[in-house]
């Protein structure tokens, strides 16, 4: 770990193990905004890390970034924090500014149907973006749009669009913002760059918070399988529980791994075999690794007082965002179904 | 949760050209391997072949010069492990000695070991067998019984040591042998030993294993006299020795890629048309290759940093030998093959031979209960 990713470590995660609590969770879970661990995060500069110190960031890299993403999904924040993050890094790499306060990434849902229309200087936007994270807080939803074979990104102000409030299956506001000739910011998005750049981001943020979830996981079953006794003694000293906990530990070593590994392809700018690979080991991992921990909890872990939840819930929710695991496996399958039987190994051992 | 981490390594640019070096070697020597000839990866047997590579010192790369080696790293030795298994090259003969063999002797061998045994096995001439497997000693390796009785002029050696891969045509075995006490003292009172396999009162007897081949064997020992410098390290510290190295055996590229030719037949197959379905099947499959590959790296970079991954060593093979076993199951359950190992298409033979093998991946080398055991221990569930 660099020295800033390891100062950074530090940072997020007193900040958070100081504000992020059950009766933070199970507020923010009935949609109330927790404004001071923002106002905090803002105020140390968490929201623009990615955004380059000559324009007001803390001028980062993604591989320095990768433990914030990380222990985000470790505490399980409430807050679109890898997404302002990520917001802040197009719309800087698009040449356009980065407003303060919360931001969000829309265009990534399948049934998006966003549209860009140029009235003189004016850019404006049409349709809707749907189960956008945190939509009816973020000040602004960034997007990107394909026109005349450009890719522009597109910065909408909330304001003045409509929101249908939603959520996922943990509880995490997923709502649907919809526009009509609604003015916009838009900028030009590098050329040559594979991928739907909201997209791929998208998922690099999910992946690493998905490797953090499962590490928080980790440590609460293997801490309760030493505390919780039958049958006489600890169920941790049982070895079929012990076994489990093994695969467990297995799978969230492999996800940390791939998104390590995809963060720091993001800083070279090859990012989408990477990100591709992370997302899908990451989806692969949510299944037996919630089986798991649910498993060796009993029946406490299946209450909503017990805290388990938080992380199994977004595991399950953020398996399918931003490109569900279905979704990267085509893309990297159709990418080495490309390169062919004699083309794939020469291009896997150099990306 | 600290109990392990992989610390993200990379490959240094220099291996590029070693990497180009290798594949033109194998281009050169692979024209008529045949597909499934590939697919008996790391258990493909060809004597001449290791002394080709050993002629280009690509065996024992890390050691030091006056034993032979190159003094290269752990990193370029990585690039040409996975260069050879993913050509299926027949690297059989010379790969325990390179990965574990050679490696125990630099550490624990006396200097004349060192001379003697080291350079041949870095120019492809020596082949090596590991002797820990008993009747009685599988995943309890602590309980073998085979004894190395202290005598005049040396050890005398009675009782077998089974599975011992390659021995019918290994030169030399590293054996553990009980020098005192008996099985109840467990760890305690076990020695290593070189063993040369040609001295009177040593028998090796094959074992076909269910697919037909013949690669592991019953090695017998009836007051077998072996010098007195057959000891390695030191006597009764055989244990520590043994462990020591393990993170060698665990975490290397052979630990996934073993049934790797199923996947490059299949893609063959598939060709650029082929369905969504089959897209997804084959990204799916990359996503682990990658990772698993990154895991590995990641131990080698700590291996070159001579730190200790014992654990993570564990979990690349736990994690790298359910890949490489799941892999035929899931190709059958998408493509429904049958399995014919004489007339089908490559892709056919290929899957018949790793439909057959693949259950040994969880047994060789510790077995995935063992492993997953050490990784608990790791957790401080144990
Ligand atoms: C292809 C192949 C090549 C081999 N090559 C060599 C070699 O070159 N040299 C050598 O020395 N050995 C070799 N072996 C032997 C190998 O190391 C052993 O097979 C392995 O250690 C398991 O021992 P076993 O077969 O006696 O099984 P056992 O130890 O009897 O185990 C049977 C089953 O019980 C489980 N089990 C055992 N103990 C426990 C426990 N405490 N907790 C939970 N489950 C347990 C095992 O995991 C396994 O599933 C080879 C094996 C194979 C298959």
């Amino acid at each position: 770990m660099s020295e800033t990713a390891a100062i950074l470590a530090q940072m997020v995660d007193r900040l958070f193990t100081d504000h992020v609590d059950a009766a933070l969770l199970a507020a923010a879970a009935q949609g109330r905004w927790p404004s001071e661990l923002w106002r905090l995060a803002e105020e140390q500069g968490l929201t623009t890390v990615l955004v380059p110190e000559a324009r007001g960031g803390m001028g980062a890299s993604f591989h320095e970034v990768c433990v914030i993403a990380s222990v985000c999904g470790r505490h399980r924040v409430p807050v679109p924090l890898p997404e302002t993050m990520a917001a802040g890094w197009l719309l800087a790499g698009a040449g356009l500014d980065v407003p303060a306060g919360p931001l969000s990434l829309g265009g990534a849902n399948r049934d998006d149907d966003l549209r860009l229309q140029r009235a003189g200087t004016q850019w404006r936007l049409s349709g809707s973006a749907h189960r956008v994270p945190w939509g009816r807080m973020a000040g602004s939803l960034v997007l990107a749009v394909e026109q005349a074979d450009a890719l522009l990104i597109v910065r909408a102000p909330r304001e003045g669009c409509t929101v249908d409030h939603g959520s996922n299956v943990a509880g995490e506001c997923r709502d649907t913002l919809r526009f009509t000739d609604h003015p916009v910011e838009v900028g030009p998005w590098p050329a040559g760059a594979a991928g739907n750049p909201v997209m791929m981001i998208g998922a690099l943020m999910r992946s690493g918070q998905m490797a953090g979830a499962l590490a928080d996981i980790l440590e609460r079953s293997v801490s309760y399988a030493n505390d919780r006794k039958q049958f006489g003694r600890a169920i941790g000293k049982q070895q079929v529980i012990q076994q489990y906990l093994a695969v467990l530990a297995a799978e969230a070593a492999a996800v940390d791994v791939a998104a390590e590994a995809a963060f720091i392809a993001a800083d070279a700018g090859n990012a989408e075999f990477l990100v591709a690979a992370a997302k899908t080991r990451a989806g692969t991992a949510v299944a037996p690794a919630v089986g798991i921990v649910h498993q060796v909890h009993g029946a406490i872990g299946f209450t909503l007082e017990h805290p388990l939840h938080w992380s199994t819930r977004r595991l399950m929710s953020w398996r399918s965002e931003f490109g569900s695991d279905r979704h990267w496996a085509v893309v990297l399958g159709r990418r080495i179904l490309d390169l062919g039987a004699d083309g794939f190994w020469p291009y896997l051992t150099a990306v | 949760m600290s109990a392990f981490r992989f610390e993200p390594s990379s490959l240094p640019a220099e291996t590029a050209t070693l990497r180009q070096e290798i594949r033109a070697f194998l281009a050169e020597f692979s024209a008529d391997w045949t597909a499934s000839a590939r697919a008996q990866s790391w258990d493909g047997f060809d004597p001449q072949f290791s002394r080709q590579m050993g002629a280009r010192g690509w065996i024992g790369m890390t050691w030091p010069k006056r034993y032979g080696g190159s003094e290269r790293s752990a990193l370029e030795r990585y690039v040409v492990l996975e260069e050879m298994l993913f050509a299926g090259a027949p690297v059989s003969f010379h790969w325990i000695a390179d990965r574990q063999s050679g490696p125990l002797l630099l550490r624990f061998g006396s200097e004349r070991q060192r001379c003697d045994i080291l350079p041949r096995i870095a120019r492809g001439e020596l082949c090596f067998c590991i002797g820990l497997s008993e009747p009685d000693a599988g995943s309890d390796v602590a309980n073998i019984r085979t004894r190395a009785r202290q005598v005049d002029g040396g050890w005398r050696v009675t009782g077998s040591k089974l599975w011992t891969t390659n021995a019918h045509r290994a030169q030399y075995m590293i054996g553990l042998f009980r020098t005192a006490g008996d099985p109840s003292d467990r760890h305690a009172e076990l020695s290593q030993f070189l063993v040369d396999l040609s001295r009177p009162g040593i028998t090796v007897r094959p074992i076909r294993d269910l697919s037909g081949g013949e690669h592991f064997n019953e090695v017998v020992f009836e007051d077998a006299l072996l010098p007195a410098d057959a000891l390695i390290g030191r006597a009764g510290e055989g244990w520590q020795q043994a462990m020591a190295e393990l993170a060698y055996e665990r975490s290397g590229p052979e630990r996934f890629l073993s049934s790797i030719r199923a996947l490059i037949e299949l893609i063959r197959v598939l060709g650029p048309e082929a369905s969504e379905e089959a897209a997804a099947l084959i990204g799916r499959l990359t996503a682990q290759l990658v990772t698993l590959r990154n895991m590995s790296i990641s131990v080698a970079g700590m291996l070159e940093a001579k730190r200790d991954p014992a654990i993570e060593a564990a979990v690349v093979k736990d994690l790298g030998g359910s890949f490489e076993q799941s892999l035929p199951e899931v190709i059958q359950a998408f493509a429904g093959l049958d399995l014919d190992a004489e007339r089908g298409s490559d892709l056919q033979q290929v899957m018949a031979h790793l439909t057959l093998v693949v259950p040994s991946f969880s047994l060789r080398g510790g077995t995935r209960e063992i492993l997953r055991g050490i990784i608990a221990r790791g957790l401080g569930l144990r």
